[in-house]
């Protein structure tokens, strides 16, 4: 591997890294790699930012009467905890850096249908970014991410209205990029590439932008009236002028529980194929699994009422809403059972993205099931508002999405950069990731279940053991963050140059130069193979 | 690559895209996914709405029965016509009628503007009834005799949603002026012929679309409970 | 899309239906059906929508794709009403609870 130091300077290959330099060939690009590759740099800025955020909140809860910040400080940390990293980190990552990178890839095109609509997605989410920043620096808010009225209408001085516009305005980066891949899976697909041999990455992006589309509008709407009833003291909402604080909620929950599986699914299409390559196997039920995806994207849409089982929403239709949110976890089950059919014979090997997708499917199973306590009514009514909420949803999006996400990175960062990274640092740190994960987090299932109620600044002292694990889980995590970070950033410079399909995977990505060109393919692909032909390849490979 | 580039500039094909069709295609499942969002986001308000309407039906029949019905009649078919004229317009690009596109063009944005009026008289009409809901909320006389019975409190929630609604929908007419300007101003040069007038095409959805919210906000805030 | 060009008489005959049908719904507002009267308004409402997007946006000679997306625009709409509206619909059936203190005490075995 060191031998490439040692080897005279050879003229890198025209890519697309290196087409056109300088500032303005990057800030007014029109190919879909290199806005991923904008994309992937603000969102780990806001990663840091949301990271430091909850850096705080985890000091603070080193002791019970919690001396580092005012309770109204708190308030706004987990606040802007939440909004920045659902908002501007998880909600953009995987579709906004690997899916801008890949769609186009994958399905044998030359750029995504609609590139300045692509690059105005990432302008508008930057813009929305500095909006809530800047409300964040003025002051804050300190209404949780879920915005509740009539606290947030009507009694919140704090920037509201500022981060409320924020969001609205980030919301439509994520409908044109949600608008720019369907569009592109339908209308520019190689010739012989049919629905059914596309990689199943694909098919969760297909599934990821059809919430985009379906649900982001009604939370648009939902924060323009939020603003309306803040700035004009109107009560759309508020009980004072007759309006019901529940409706609020019906809207606001109507996309933003979708927008969790805008946040897991692509996790799921990423582990798939890291799956498939790292067992060289297809994947167990292709169909069911694709399938699986856009059933998860449309029962999503039907579970939202599980969030207000204990709000004064109707008994009756808490009933529909916990059986239907029982009905969603088949297909994420579904997900979990092929994956786990596909390693058993498989020829598997443990480098750093296979060791990223086992942590996820442990991960989210654990995430997953605790849902189910959440989803049936009798036990929701202890554990709302409680720890185990906390504990089960960051099981899933970090246990989930994020392990996904940086899987994908590890999987994919041959392709994007051209290098290739220590693998040995690479298993370290997703081993202490793991680690890290599980000691902030676990603890925090038990803490629920012992009643430590969730959003709170201080805690009863029996409660103290667990929450300085969680905290001390937190430093590890955070170590394990920053490994990857470096060793990144140093391989662009000093990592061996990385040769077109490092792995040995299938698909159409892999086929093409590593870093690709610009235009991607000099001549548009055929497809004649079905996805993950693992065993045919290998056969090829015997023979040839 | 070079052959892709000199296409695009002599058709209006884009690189990505391999021909004219596949492009059309495109554009128009695009400008569809689109507003299907439009759908949802308007269904927000609209689905709030249907809940008030249910809870507090006299005073909505009471803020219903303020407004002027001419003049909201009256705009409906402003608006229709202005989407027969864009109508006839995208039909000028596909038959490479270029006077005729520009000349519907201009007429759909008068007929849009003649709308964006009356929305104007009818919202300073209610300022100087002093029912606008928190700027200016103190009916008197005759309003006050037709929303007192409904209940106060919730007519100006009625009178939040009129604002709110026809605002929103306000809104989108200016940029759909906008978007007409621009097609105007690319019409006239030329720009569009029976093989490339997608943008005609795509911002006549859009106005299309922003002429069928009218068509149920007419009914839905002007004709609640009958007039009789 | 399809290349067929619609004669200008069909779009001025959709127009004049329109014209029709916003006259008839202003009209049927001032006849007293009672509940009806919404159900009416919204059906000539529908109509006139369908007339638009058949006619003027030209779905009738679009794809199905086109058709899809659109009937699952509406769908989700749909959606959202019906589902929020069980929550308002059926918060009366079950009763309301009253404090402990207006209830009589438990009697022990």
């Amino acid at each position: 591997m060191s031998t490439a130091l040692l080897e005279p300077r050879v003229q890198a290959p025209r890519n697309y890294l290196n087409a056109e330099y300088g500032w303005k060939s990057w800030l007014f690009t029109l190919d879909h790699k290199r806005i991923a590759l904008l994309y992937m740099v603000s969102i780990t800025v806001f990663f840091l930012i949301g990271a430091s955020f909850a850096a705080l909140m985890r000091i603070q809860l080193l002791s019970p009467q919690g001396e580092l910040v005012q309770p109204e400080t708190y308030n706004k940390l987990f606040t802007l905890h939440g909004i920045v990293m659902i908002f501007f980190f998880l909600i953009p990552s995987i579709p906004a850096v690997l899916g801008n990178f890949l769609v186009p890839l994958m399905v044998g095109a030359r750029d995504l249908a609609f590139p300045k609509l692509n690059l105005l997605s990432w302008y508008i989410y930057v813009v929305g970014g500095l909006f809530t920043l800047f409300a964040a620096i003025a002051g804050g808010v300190d209404t949780g991410w879920t915005f509740y009225t009539p606290y947030s209408s009507t009694y919140s001085n704090t920037q509201v209205t500022a981060v409320a516009v924020g969001v609205f305005i980030t919301g439509f980066s994520s409908i044109l990029t949600g608008l720019n891949f369907i569009v592109t899976i339908h209308k520019m697909r190689a010739p012989g590439l049919t629905w059914f041999r596309m990689p199943l990455f694909l098919w969760a992006m297909y599934a990821t932008s059809l919430i985009m589309i379906l649900g982001t509008p009604v939370l648009a709407i939902t924060i323009f009236l939020l603003a309306i009833e803040h700035l004009f003291h109107v009560g759309i909402f508020s009980p004072a002028l007759g309006g019901d604080p529940l409706l609020f909620q019906h809207l606001f929950w109507f996309y933003s529980h979708p927008a969790v599986y805008i946040m897991i699914l692509p996790s799921m299409g990423v582990v798939s194929e890291i799956i498939a390559c790292f067992s060289r196997k297809r994947i167990f039920g292709y169909r069911v699994v694709a399938f699986s995806s856009v059933a998860i994207a449309v029962l999503g849409f039907l579970v939202w009422g599980h969030h207000m089982f204990v709000t004064g929403q109707s008994v009756y239709a808490g009933l529909v809403f916990s059986l239907l949110s029982f009905l969603v976890a088949i297909p994420s089950a579904i997900k979990v059972f092929n994956w786990t059919s596909t390693l058993y014979k498989g020829s598997i090997s443990y480098d750093a993205p296979m060791l990223y997708a086992l942590g996820f499917i442990g991960l989210f199973t654990m995430g997953g099931l605790t849902g189910l306590f959440l989803a049936s009514l009798a036990t929701d009514v202890h554990l709302n508002g409680t720890y185990f909420i906390v504990a089960h949803f960051h099981y899933i999006m970090v246990g989930g999405a994020v392990m996904g996400y940086l899987g994908g990175m590890h999987f994919w960062w041959p392709k994007i950069s051209g290098r290739l990274y220590p693998n040995g640092w690479a298993a370290f740190a997703a081993v202490i990731i793991f680690i890290g994960f599980n000691l902030t987090f676990f603890p925090q299932f038990v803490l629920g279940y012992l009643g430590m109620p969730r959003r709170y600044a201080f805690y009863p002292a029996e409660f103290q053991v667990l929450n300085v694990m969680s905290t001390a889980g937190a430093s590890v995590l955070g170590v394990g963050y920053l490994i990857p970070l470096i060793y990144f950033i140093w391989s662009m410079r000093y990592g061996p140059v990385a040769p077109k399909n490092p792995w040995g995977a299938t698909g159409l990505e892999w086929q093409t130069a590593s870093p690709p060109t610009t235009e991607n393919f000099a001549e548009i692909p055929v497809v004649t193979q079905e996805a993950y032909a693992y065993s045919e390849a290998e056969q090829e490979v015997n023979l040839g | 690559m070079a052959d892709h580039v000199n296409l695009e500039h002599a058709t209006g094909m884009a690189h990505q895209f391999e021909n004219l069709d596949q492009q059309q295609d495109a554009d128009m499942l695009g400008i569809w996914l689109f507003l299907v969002t439009e759908i949802m986001f308007f269904g927000g308000v609209f689905a709030s709405y249907a809940i008030y309407r249910w809870f507090y039906l006299p005073a909505f029949e009471g803020g219903s029965h303020i407004l002027d019905i001419r003049l909201g009649a009256t705009n409906t078919i402003v608006l229709l016509g202005s989407s027969l004229t864009m109508a006839l317009s995208v039909r000028s690009a596909q038959t490479g009628n270029r006077r005729a596109t520009v000349m519907f063009l201009i007429l759909t944005m008068i007929l849009g503007g003649a709308f964006l009026g009356i929305k104007g008289v009818e919202y300073h009409q209610k300022f100087v009834e002093h029912i606008v809901p928190s700027l200016d909320w103190a009916p008197e006389g005759k309003v006050l005799a037709e929303l007192a019975p409904g209940g106060l409190q919730h007519a100006e929630l009625y009178f939040i949603f009129y604002f709110a609604m026809t605002g929103l929908h306000a809104l989108h007419m200016i940029i759909g002026m906008g978007l007409l300007l621009w097609l105007v101003l690319r019409a006239r040069k030329g720009a569009f012929t029976p093989h490339y007038f997608a943008p005609v095409e795509v911002v006549g959805l859009y106005w299309h679309f922003v002429d069928i919210v009218w068509i149920f906000l007419f009914p839905l805030l002007y004709l609640i409970g009958g007039r009789y | 899309m399809s290349q067929q060009i619609d004669s200008i008489k069909s779009y001025v005959l959709v127009f004049l239906s329109l014209i029709g049908l916003t006259l008839l719904t202003t009209g049927v507002a001032f006849v007293d059906l009672g509940a009806f009267n919404t159900v009416v308004a919204l059906a000539i409402a529908a109509s006139k929508m369908l007339l638009v997007i058949l006619f003027f946006m030209q779905v009738r000679h679009s794809g199905g794709l086109v058709r899809v997306v659109i009937l699952a625009g509406f769908f989700w709409f749909a959606l959202l009403v019906a589902f929020t509206m069980s929550d308002y619909g059926t918060r009366s059936w079950t009763p309301t609870p009253v404090p402990w203190s207006s209830m009589a005490p438990p009697t022990h075995p």
